[in-house]
């Protein structure tokens, strides 16, 4: 059977690397040392704590209550001590308020309701189960799932999209979870299409996972709302711009959301998380991690309780095979690096990417020379040579009016430019320096 | 410390293919033809060749150590603009003359402007126009020098195909397109030009818009006011003669006097080939494609302005 391949314009294909890990089946993990859970593992307010030091808590007990509308409530993961707030470096580099938490290594865990039968539930009781799970995308942005299922004209949903394209290099959790629950993931979809009965279910899969295409389509065969999409293996096709263009040809820009193009896409995880947030009344604890790159002894997935911290992840893939220059949470292209291994992992680690060398570093910058290489990668069709030039010049009516604030930050560019310019990286600060601007001006507006 | 982790933002891993690679590249797609060049006129070509790629690359050096910037010999980008500001010169030029050219490509034209990625016209072809209008003699003077290969018999002492081919005389099209002929050393053999360009277009090291559109519209202009009608005998000599191949596939497609949109490469294209046929046909002179390429570099802010892209999603074509 030959499958339409859908695709979208411009884009990189980077080395996968993803065979490291890719033949790993995922792994339980117990972690040894103490948890810490940051109370902004979201896009949002952060989380309120509702525990304090000395209480004994068991996994799957919440320590900290939703801060608000767009915000999501936290968990402990393992049994233990609760040993009080600390600020703590993050995986993104910033320093926030977390919980820790004394690990009793008994791994005593709530007792969880029995399992409902979603078809018995209607669509509030879907959405508070959902919410009081905390569950949120857990692709890597971390937008409460919640807020992402109310939208404004529910009945404009015709698409579901199950973001499963995983476009990034080395990653390899959400193909061991497609592979491995596929069923857990067509159960969180078919909760989603049953509060959105005019919508349309699709499973979106990049062509390098042809396994996880053939199985997803084995297991939907019968369900006639469900259709697996075939996406050419190109990054970043799992941006939701590009991911919405490709499956439904519509198209939305920095202002709109995907409810604007009628569509609502997860990550296969965040489908995961809705079926056993929604079934079995159990919120998010842990995760797949892939724990990869050239200086790790042995690759591979984990499903790691959230707020284990890095360096415990490493020992249990083996230690490192030498010193690593730079370790990196999430893919290569949008990760963030990471000043030291005592950080913990959250709702959206998917990746630990240790990397023997650090190319980045060694190479040379030098003159743009005009070649366009970065022109035809981005998916956004900027010009990122001269958006960066302007951002250098502080220009900023030149930046926005050749499109500077659509950009998505895929780092194509900088990947692609010939002359090693951190094109990507420019136009990000002068995007930044662009909102507080506008933030700004509307604060001043509004007294 | 030693075991310090690298700290930097996003991505972390780089495209292999870097300026050098890609000037190297566009290198190796001259070589054939600057080898021919040299078969073609003998060693006194091969002298010229040297002297413009030494010059140059020595005027670069020179100017970095001048105004106390980093050393660019690296980006190979001088390499270039020497090799084909040789192949621009005829091979009976005096020594002095490549030297005069280097300095005018990279002091005038290039680093006075900052240098590689700020030039405005094409270095290789600004030297040449100077070179034309303040040299004319020497730089028409297309006799072969002895020792050549090349034994055409010299019946119309110094003249070349194209101006063969606008004085009304019928010309060898084979010799033309293998490049058994007369003419500055590298712009002779359209048939080894045209796979040098053929090369850096599969190879992505340039774009086809530039060379497709500049050939295409020059094609339709000349049949169209080429005063031969629907001829495609004196189409195939316009095409093949002159420097059109080397500046279509070479000059006209330098990076950075060429616009970076992809209509603008199209627009670019149009003018370079309406302004040839316009030059060559109309001109006094038979060359054109000189000019027409510095004119047209002069042109690339403006068409870029009126060429940027739609961004995803505002109201462009998917």
């Amino acid at each position: 059977m030959s499958r339409e391949k859908l695709t979208f314009h411009g884009g990189i294909h980077p080395r996968g690397a993803k065979s490291l890990s890719k033949k790993v089946a995922i792994q339980q993990f117990l972690p040894q040392g103490n948890m810490i859970y940051p109370l902004s593992q979201h896009i949002g307010a952060p989380a309120v704590p509702i525990v304090e030091a000395g209480d004994y808590v068991l996994a799957g007990q919440k320590i900290a209550e939703a801060g608000g509308f767009v915000s999501a409530p936290i968990y402990a993961s393992v049994s233990g001590k609760i040993k009080g707030l600390v600020n703590h470096l993050t995986l993104t580099g910033a320093v926030t308020t977390a919980i820790e938490l004394e690990n009793d290594h008994e791994y005593r865990s709530v007792e969880f309701p029995e399992p409902t039968d979603p078809k018995t539930l209607d669509k509030e009781e879907i959405l508070r189960r959902i919410g009081e799970a905390g569950v949120v995308g857990m692709g890597g942005a971390g937008f409460p799932t919640r807020v992402k299922l109310s939208p404004r004209e529910p009945e404009k949903m015709e698409y579901i999209l199950v973001n499963g394209a995983e476009c990034e290099p080395y990653l390899t959790s959400d193909y061991r979870l497609m592979l491995e629950r596929p069923e857990e993931i067509i159960g969180g979809l078919k909760i989603v299409l049953q509060m959105f009965p005019k919508a349309k279910g699709c499973i979106c899969i990049e062509d390098n996972k042809m396994d996880c295409i053939e199985l997803m389509e084995h297991l939907t065969a019968d369900e006639h709302r469900i259709e697996v999409k075939t996406l050419v293996a190109k990054y970043p096709q799992g941006g939701e711009r590009f991911l919405i263009q490709a499956v439904t040809g519509r198209q939305i820009n920095s202002s709109g959301l995907p409810a604007d193009a009628g569509c609502i896409v997860n990550n296969v995880e965040t489908m995961t998380a809705i079926y056993r947030a929604v079934v079995y009344q159990k919120p998010v604890i842990h995760r797949t991690v892939t724990v990869t790159g050239s200086a790790i002894r042995h690759p591979g997935n984990f499903d790691v309780p959230c707020g284990t911290c890095v360096n415990e992840l490493i020992e249990a893939a083996g230690g490192f095979v030498c010193p690593p220059e730079k370790i990196v949470s999430g893919g290569p292209m949008m990760g963030f690096s990471l000043f030291n291994t005592d950080t913990p992992t959250t709702k959206t680690s998917n990746c630990i990417l240790c990397m023997q060398k650090d190319r980045v570093t060694a190479v040379e910058q030098m003159a743009c020379v005009n070649c366009g290489r970065c022109m035809s990668v981005c998916p956004e069709k900027l010009i990122p040579a001269r958006l960066a030039r302007f951002a250098e010049h502080h220009d900023s009516a030149a930046f926005q009016k050749w499109y500077g604030m659509e950009c998505v930050e895929c780092g194509c560019c900088t990947f692609i430019c010939p002359s090693k310019r951190p094109l990507a990286q420019s136009i990000k600060s002068m995007r930044q320096s662009v909102l507080a601007e506008r933030r700004k001006q509307n604060a001043k507006g509004g007294k | 410390m030693a075991d310090l982790l690298h700290v930097s933002a996003s991505p972390h891993i780089r495209a292999k293919a870097d300026t050098p690679y890609l000037m190297k590249m566009v290198l190796a797609a001259l070589a054939p033809a600057a080898v021919f060049g040299v078969v073609n006129f003998g060693p006194r070509a091969l002298l010229i060749l040297v002297l413009t790629v030494v010059s140059c690359v020595g005027f670069e050096t020179m100017m970095n150590r001048l105004m106390h910037r980093p050393d660019t010999l690296g980006d190979y980008s001088a390499v270039v603009t020497g090799l084909l500001l040789g192949m621009n010169l005829p091979a009976s030029a005096p020594w002095w003359l490549p030297i005069v050219g280097g300095a005018f490509a990279i002091i005038i034209v290039k680093m006075l402007f900052g240098g590689l990625g700020e030039n405005i016209m094409n270095p290789a072809l600004g030297a040449r126009c100077f070179l034309l209008i303040s040299f004319a003699g020497l730089m028409c003077d297309f006799s072969v020098p002895s020792g050549a290969f090349l034994q055409v018999a010299d019946t119309v002492s110094g003249a070349t195909p194209l101006a063969a081919v606008k004085g009304g005389e019928s010309i060898h099209l084979l010799a033309s397109f293998i490049g058994y002929t007369k003419g500055t050393i590298g712009e002779t053999s359209a048939l080894l030009l045209l796979l040098g360009g053929l090369f850096l277009a599969v190879t992505k090291v340039i774009d086809w818009r530039i060379p497709a559109s500049y050939i295409g519209s020059f094609a339709v202009f000349v049949l169209l006011f080429g005063g031969h009608g629907f001829d495609l005998y004196y189409l195939a000599c316009q095409l093949c003669t002159g420097g059109l191949m080397l500046g279509a596939w070479f000059m006209a497609t330098d990076y950075v006097t060429s616009p970076i949109t992809p209509m603008g490469r199209i627009i670019f294209g149009i003018a370079l080939g309406v302004l040839t046929g316009l030059f060559r046909l109309f001109g006094s002179s038979a060359e054109g494609v000189s000019y027409a390429i510095i004119f047209c570099n002069l042109l690339v802010p403006l068409i870029e302005r009126v060429t940027i892209r739609k961004a995803f999603g505002k109201g462009g074509k998917a």
